[in-house]
């Protein structure tokens, strides 16, 4: 049934027809969102794209806010700290259980505040007279009833506005409450252009209040931190599974299925791998400076990309043993996932993809849909920056504009008394030698994805229509907002924040999971019975013969 | 246990809500406005609030939400959104092209202040609003009441800032459905059909919110009340108002502004209330009831007489809305049952004065809360336990903990279907709650009897 529209496939007019009927100004700025792709010369040197830029208002956009990252996205998925909204209810409402973060509690009664929702719940007078008041008493009855380890304070829009300083808040609280670690996140929705604010601040509080807490490692060998996984639909599950298997030990997660004592104890790992670079790439180098934790890029979705990454730590770790066993893991776990695929593709191959969702995946999924034969013609990110495209090689002309100042940019010290080299100068520099290892390094969305797609940031509403009706892709790759307008074109949309309420995809288990998932949707009898027998005139059929 | 960290003992919160039975007034504002034909919802403020305002109601309806927002950014927040509305609206009519945008303010453009009136004032002037469209405007502050008071406050703009009274009095009534769901609205047209009341019903989202599967999206489907009816509300004889919380504002503006006279009803829900929302039809809008009303009436009387034996004095833990709890307590109760906790997260005193009165004859102590939360619920269910819930899809995490069967009802439900297309109001509506009560009940009395009393015929 291959499609018959991407032969016909020309970027550059799909480009003009989405942005022709903007206001002139308004052209003009998405104009440098839009970009044809264009991989040249051995360092995969692509065209530049705006990325990162206020969102034009009225514009329909996918994009959320600073609070949604912050308190969503990272802080989200650790159960045993009591994430409290200061603000009004909507904010914490919202970001109630709505991000399918898992979660497996330690035992039956070990802490997991993840089912609730904690909110000051302001009102009318806490805005005239200040919040603060209101926000103390919150986390005494806070401390009464659940007792938490830790609590963290969230700040919503109004919140900056009026003036409260939840910093001050939690430093009085702390006080009162010696035992229990409380902080606070100025994550002011309106701070920075999306929720990429929000990553980068909670990022600064979570190093700044709990890493480095617990000095006693974990007794165990070759120690990862997982960077940037945050769990939907269990694909820290599946990571940690793979660990187990193979030889390594999870030391911590930042943040899917995560605990605090695993935050606390993250300077003693040997080593940091990065899944999700917008999110957490602060992180990852802020334990590099202090305590002197290397890092590179990994990817658990697509089992080419997982075998890969998992030879990565092999490599890095360079012991005999381990990497027999990853070997043997690999060895197995393919045969598994090969099966599968062989079958899935003879259903699935030549059809084509769009994917326009967060900062990382619309990257890294492109690899599940090579695996089963496709393409994908066009993609981007809602909340990436220009690194998160072209590659961190870009990091150094990046100008920095009024929104993204107001982020703090922590100034990293090395902590003398534990910092503790991980490996010689020497080993550092011949794994960084080594491009496809991508020491310290991401090459971005562009360069890997196909030459002449159509790259998109913070793709709009209206270019999204533009796309279905020029391009109909296949499958069609974002959030809930998009997903009932793209079904409603004939054409199956997997979510890729909440997965549809499925998974995981990450891993050897993820990427079978994932194959069955689009086999499901490419082969639904649905799509082809969307129109009722009456409606189905002689003339049109004639019509769609002509065309072809 | 999902929930383990709730105690059975109570202790008192002033400060701290915990598991909310509310959200906030925009995302009533936005449903409202689906409910105007052609009319793309506009959220003020920053771009979070709208982007978590469109997931709640695109996962409750599995349907496309379309709003625009003004994207405030650190600067906006400072010195005010007006450049950023004004740019909106223009960005919209270019692109979008509605017939409406209506406007709602979010906490963060009211804490600044932004004066929406003189902003839409300002973009007429300008000429941002072509010939034949309209922005209209409601301000929607989340620290005041919730997402009902929004609801109410967007309906009460679309009324008052379209109506016109052209002098010609017509003989069609205005009728306000409250915050309920397609299914109801399109539930009431058709009563009112069968009762043949010529009316004008606003908002209805009937068609909007439920728009059928094509092959091509519509961003505006065909349902909503159009502009042209907006303006002839204020030439109708009369206004029902159905449900005090999200209906009555819109009533009593019209009324000051065109002395139209209105009555305001519970919603239709049970048959007690759905028996006065016809009386009140019969006697304001001076027709008679048909006879295929009386029948649905019967039929719906006939089982819950065949069925009482499943109901009687079985307790039930209800949460939700203002105007749906009253109405639903008082369906309980005349079903026999025992409404044991009722509660509501928005404020409002007289919502506790009317479940008080609503349950005095009920032999049992009924607690009643309103600005109350869930949390608290399900302390009260630990202290005492009940036979079923009801209430929002928020409640399966008590539902399981407690093993307790529960009936969805009311917003957001984020895991089930059937709320878009089946109705609760109206006699029928009426009919498919007792279905689904007596579903699960008689669910959990098979699961749970023992095998030699196991039965066949029930
Ligand atoms: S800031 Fe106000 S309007 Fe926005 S989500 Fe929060 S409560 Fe709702
Ligand atoms: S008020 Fe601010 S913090 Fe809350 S949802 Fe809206 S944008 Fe986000």
């Amino acid at each position: 049934m291959g499609n018959k529209n991407n032969k016909v496939f020309d970027p550059e007019f799909v480009k003009q027809e989405m942005i022709k009927k903007y206001p002139a100004k308004v052209a003009r700025k998405r104009a440098k969102g839009i970009v044809v792709n264009k991989i040249e010369g051995e360092d995969k040197v692509v065209p530049e794209i705006q990325a990162n830029v206020r969102t034009i208002p009225g514009i329909i956009t996918q994009r959320g806010c600073c609070y949604a990252g912050c308190k969503g996205v990272v802080l989200g998925p650790t159960r045993d700290i009591l994430n409290l909204t200061h603000g009004p209810i909507g904010c914490g409402f919202y970001s109630w259980l709505t991000r399918r973060n898992q979660t497996k509690p330690e035992t039956e009664t070990s802490e997991n505040y993840m089912p609730y929702c904690f909110s000051t719940d302001m009102q009318d007078e806490d805005i005239v007279f200040g919040g603060e008041k209101k926000l103390k008493q919150a986390i005494r009855e806070a401390m009464e009833i659940f007792k938490p380890k830790a609590i963290g304070i969230f700040s919503t829009c109004p919140v900056g506005l009026i003036g409260d300083d939840v910093h001050a808040v939690a430093r009085d609280m702390r006080e009162e409450f010696p035992g229990t670690n409380i902080f606070g996140f100025s994550c002011e929705g309106y701070k920075g252009v999306t929720q990429s604010a929000g990553h980068h601040i909670a990022n600064n509080e979570l190093y700044k209040h709990i890493i480095g807490e617990n000095d006693t490692p974990l007794d165990a060998k070759f120690k990862v931190n997982m960077l940037g996984e945050y769990n939907i639909g269990g694909d820290a599950f599946e990571i940690e599974r793979m660990f187990n298997e193979s030889g390594l030990t999870l030391n911590s997660s930042f943040s899917g299925n995560s605990s605090y004592d695993q935050f606390a104890r993250a300077h003693t790992a040997d080593l940091d791998v990065v899944m999700c670079h917008r999110s957490i790439n602060y992180m990852a180098e802020m334990l590099e400076a202090k305590f002197g934790i290397p890092w590179f890029k990994v990817n658990f979705i697509g089992a080419k990309d997982s075998a890969k990454s998992m030879r990565k730590i092999a490599k890095y770790f360079d012991d005999k043993e381990l990497t027999a066993k990853i070997e043997a893991f690999i060895e197995k776990e393919m045969a598994e996932v090969e099966k599968v695929r062989l079958d899935v593709i003879k259903r699935t191959e030549g059809k084509t993809a769009a994917l326009f969702v967060g900062g990382s995946r619309a990257h890294h999924y492109q690899e599940l849909f090579k695996e089963l034969g496709m393409k994908t013609i066009s993609s981007g990110y809602e909340f990436g920056h220009r690194d998160d495209y072209e590659g961190r090689k870009v990091l150094d002309t990046i100008k920095v504009d009024a929104d993204s100042r107001n982020i703090e940019e922590l100034t990293i010290e090395k902590d003398e008394a534990r910092y503790k080299a991980r490996k010689s100068e020497a080993e550092l520099d011949a794994l960084k030698s080594d491009k496809d290892f991508e020491m310290n390094d991401y090459v971005g969305l562009m360069p890997d994805s196909e030459e002449g797609s159509l790259i998109i940031d913070d793709i709009s509403h209206y270019e999204t229509e533009k796309l279905l009706e020029i391009c109909k892709p296949d499958i069609f790759c974002a959030g809930i907002k998009e997903k009932y307008v793209v079904q409603k074109w004939g054409v199956p949309l997997k979510q890729l924040h909440s997965y549809d309420y499925g998974g995981p995809y990450a891993g050897f288990k993820g990427a079978i999971n994932f194959y069955k998932e689009i086999d499901r949707m490419l082969s639904s009898k649905v799509w082809a019975d969307i129109k009722a027998p009456w409606e189905q005139s002689p003339e049109l059929v004639a019509k769609y013969a002509f065309n072809n | 246990m999902l929930l383990r960290h709730t105690p059975k003992e109570i202790k008192e919160r002033t400060a701290l809500r915990v598991n909310p039975a509310k959200t906030c007034q925009p995302v009533g504002a936005m449903y409202a406005s689906l409910g105007i034909n052609k009319c793309l919802p506009h959220s003020h403020g920053s771009q979070g609030c709208c982007a978590y305002h469109r997931s709640v109601l695109t996962r409750h309806y599995k349907d496309p939400i379309m709003a625009g927002t003004s994207s405030f950014t650190e600067g906006a927040s400072v010195f005010g959104g007006q450049a950023n509305l004004l740019q909106a609206i223009d960005n919209i009519f270019t692109i979008y092209e509605p017939d409406v945008i209506a406007v709602h303010s979010t906490c963060l453009s009211e804490t600044i202040g932004d004066d929406m009136n003189q902003i839409a004032a300002k973009a007429k002037e300008d000429g941002k609003i072509p010939e034949g469209k309209f922005v209209i405007h409601a301000s929607t502050p989340s620290y005041v009441g919730s997402h009902v008071t929004g609801f109410a406050n967007m309906t009460k703009s679309m009324a008052l800032q379209f109506a016109q009274k052209t002098g010609i009095k017509e003989d069609h009534v205005n009728v306000i459905p409250g915050y309920v769901e397609p299914s109801d609205m399109k539930e009431i047209k058709r009563l009112l059909k069968e009762m043949k009341v010529k009316n004008i019903m606003f908002p209805d989202t009937s068609h909007v919110v439920n728009a059928p599967m094509t092959g091509k999206y519509k961003m505006y489907p065909d349902g909503g009340v159009t502009v042209d009816e907006l303006m002839e509300t204020g030439d109708s004889s009369f206004t029902f108002a159905l449900g005090q919380w999200a209906s009555e504002d819109a009533a009593k503006g019209l009324d000051a502004k065109f002395s139209i006279p209105f009555d305001v009803l519970d919603l239709p829900i049970g048959y007690k209330a759905t028996d006065r929302f016809i009386e009140s039809l019969r006697k304001n809008a001076g027709v008679t009831v048909p006879d295929s009303i009386t029948v649905e009436r019967g039929q719906l009387m006939d089982v819950i007489a065949d069925m009482q034996q499943y109901l009687y004095q079985k307790k039930v833990a209800l949460v939700g809305d203002p105007d749906q709890m009253i109405a639903l307590t008082e369906f309980i109760v005349s079903l026999g049952m025992i409404p044991a906790y009722v509660i509501t997260g928005t404020p409002g005193k007289k919502f506790e004065e009317k479940i008080k009165q609503i349950t005095k004859d009920v032999p049992y102590e009924v607690k009643v809360k309103a600005e109350g939360d869930m949390f608290m619920l399900h302390q009260w269910i630990k202290n005492d336990p009940v036979d079923l819930l009801m209430g929002n899809t928020y409640l399966k995490y008590i539902a399981r903990d407690e093993d307790i069967p529960l009936v969805r009802f009311g917003f957001p439900i984020l895991d089930r279907i059937g709320h878009s297309y089946f109705p609760t109001v109206g006699y029928m509506g009426a009919l498919r709650l007792v279905e689904k009560i007596l579903e699960r009940l008689m669910d959990r009395y098979d699961r749970d009897i023992s095998e030699e009393k196991f039965e066949l015929v029930m």
